[in-house]
């Protein structure tokens, strides 16, 4: 579950990312973030993983509001949220394997289940057999890939994602945001920044538009009116 | 879900990946041993001296012995009673008799003045109790007081103890033993920076991997621990180093003042460093190096957060 209550950010710089922004995202849906570079996506993911903390508003994620959460309890938070980038920010110097763990190396989980559950994410993404090759080994929708094994590894209530098919062809893209919809299918929150249009079309989910740091709508493919609370 | 194997396997993986680490960059690393094994070398080093000092010249409890010497005439029955009396004072270990006669005897013997004794009739020397202070006794003061209860005695003519020297001595010792205790705490502060300085550069390295680490959920404590063990490992190999120094110092040493302390008569041989001086050196090497990490670490990391 997300939810921006009336959010505004400013940065240091003083530039002001987004401000006045609702909405909510209600557990287990799927929706995407569009807009053009600079309408404030980015800052909006950043928000809810809890990279920058509003300047104004409530961010309310899996029951945090995330304004007011302890630096210390930060770790636990972002271990409940899956983050696909679209640098992918890997380990270049680490195998597959290593990258795709590392959210349950700093969780300490078992090592038995770890080796389980790394060759059963990298199943779900098309990886697997491609544990010890290095990042860079790969190519860059591989690479992409291996960005959303390490998110979803956890089981996250919430999975958000930031351009993760701006690298990709067109069928690799599709590829990629049907793992996000098998996610979704099991309980899982999903949003997805993109302004590959055509992409949100097809998926036929609902889509939160961004226009210069507001929303400019909620647009509903499928199902009108669900939990959106515009402006 | 997660038990105390866990744990110990999470903390065996960043002490494996710290020693990594180190081996990779092999030069780097032994300079930075080297500069702590050095800093750690010296404290070391004086305190052998210190003890080496000590153990030459004896421990003074014991070798600060006081000699009474009886006024001429006095029976040496009497000197035997207060023998007696002498061994049951507190603070005296022992006590030794040596009669006039024994004394004229060795002195006969050692001296080559044979024949100008000869020459006189009467024994010139006197009764003579040697006696030997308990260990622990062993501060000018109590020495002082013993001193003073034997003049009291109406038969002893004198009671003889170079206290003068016993002064002088131990504080030179203690001049050495606190410029010891100086010398470790300043490098003590040493090992402390070179450590901190060489994480500091470390943390830096390997920020991009910090930043992702954070990013999955990683708390500050695990993203320490790592750098920590490097810490350990840099201050317990660094004592390591210290301690092979001053042990080859030692025993390079060794013959060579075997030869002095023959020349003196003296049986006395090189102490090189102890199983307890090792334990605290390598224990403290460790620890030094710890808190240089934890210094750091508590510094930079904080800076260090995820941007996207």
């Amino acid at each position: 579950m997300i939810r921006f209550e009336r959010v505004a950010k400013r940065y240091p710089n003083g530039r002001e990312a987004i401000s006045g922004v609702s909405f909510e995202v209600p557990r287990g849906e799927m929706v995407f973030l569009t807009g053009r570079s600079g309408a404030g996506k980015s800052t909006v993911l950043k928000l809810i993983a809890l990279l920058e903390r509003p300047t104004r508003g409530a961010v309310t994620v899996n029951d945090h509001s995330t304004g007011p959460l302890p630096a210390r309890k930060i770790p636990a938070f972002r271990r409940e949220i899956g983050v696909v980038f679209q640098d992918h920010k890997l380990l270049v110097d680490r195998p597959v394997f290593d990258n795709v763990a590392l959210p349950l190396v700093v969780a300490d989980t078992p090592l038995r289940e770890i080796d389980k559950r790394v060759r059963a994410a990298l199943d779900q993404v098309g990886l697997l057999g491609k544990e010890r090759l290095l990042p860079l080994e790969l190519s860059i929708g591989e690479q992409q890939r291996v960005g959303i094994a390490r998110a979803v590894i956890t089981k996250p209530a919430v999975l958000i994602a930031d351009e993760p098919t701006g690298n990709l062809d067109p069928e690799l893209a599709l590829e990629v945001m049907n793992v996000f919809r098998r996610f979704q299918e099991v309980g899982t929150t999903v949003m997805v920044a993109t302004h590959d249009m055509h992409l949100v079309r097809e998926f036929g989910k609902r889509e939160i538009v961004l226009e210069s740091g507001h929303v400019r709508g909620v647009e509903d493919v499928q199902v009108p009116t669900v939990g959106a609370a515009a402006r | 879900m997660t038990g105390p194997g866990t744990w110990l396997a999470r903390h065996a993986q960043a002490a494996l990946g710290a020693t990594g680490r180190l081996a990779r960059a092999p030069l780097a690393t032994l300079f930075t041993i080297g500069v702590i094994g050095l800093a750690l070398a010296m404290p070391l080093g004086l305190k052998l001296f210190v003890d080496n000092a000590r153990a030459a010249t004896g421990d003074f409890a014991n070798a600060v012995d006081l000699s009474i010497y009886f006024k001429i005439g006095t029976p040496l029955e009497k000197v035997r009673q207060l023998a007696d009396r002498a061994q049951a004072r507190p603070g005296v270990a022992s006590v030794k008799v040596i009669p006039a006669d024994t004394a004229l005897a060795e002195f006969r013997k050692y001296s080559g003045f044979g024949a100008a004794l000869d020459a006189i009739s009467d024994n010139p020397l006197p009764h003579v109790l040697g006696i030997r202070p308990r260990a622990g006794a062993d501060s000018t003061a109590d020495l002082a007081k013993l001193r003073d209860y034997f003049a009291s005695w109406p038969e002893v003519e004198l009671v003889q103890m170079d206290i003068e020297w016993v002064h002088r001595f131990n504080a030179i010792l203690e001049v050495l033993r606190r410029t010891l205790a100086i010398a470790a705490v300043v490098l003590a502060f040493g090992v402390l920076a070179v450590v901190g300085n060489t994480i500091r550069l470390e943390i830096q390295n390997r920020r991009a991997e910090i930043e992702v680490t954070k990013l999955v959920g990683g708390s500050n404590a695990f993203v320490r621990r790592p750098f920590l063990y490097t810490g350990v490992l840099y201050g317990f190999l660094g004592a390591l180093l210290a301690f092979l120094i001053v042990y080859a110092a030692t025993t390079l040493l060794a013959p060579a003042v075997a030869d002095l302390a023959k020349a003196y008569g003296s049986r006395f041989a090189l102490l090189g460093p102890g199983r307890d001086d090792v334990s605290r050196l390598l224990g403290g090497g460790a620890a030094l190096g710890w808190v240089g990490a934890w210094l750091a670490a508590a510094r930079h990391l904080r800076s260090i957060e995820p941007q996207a």
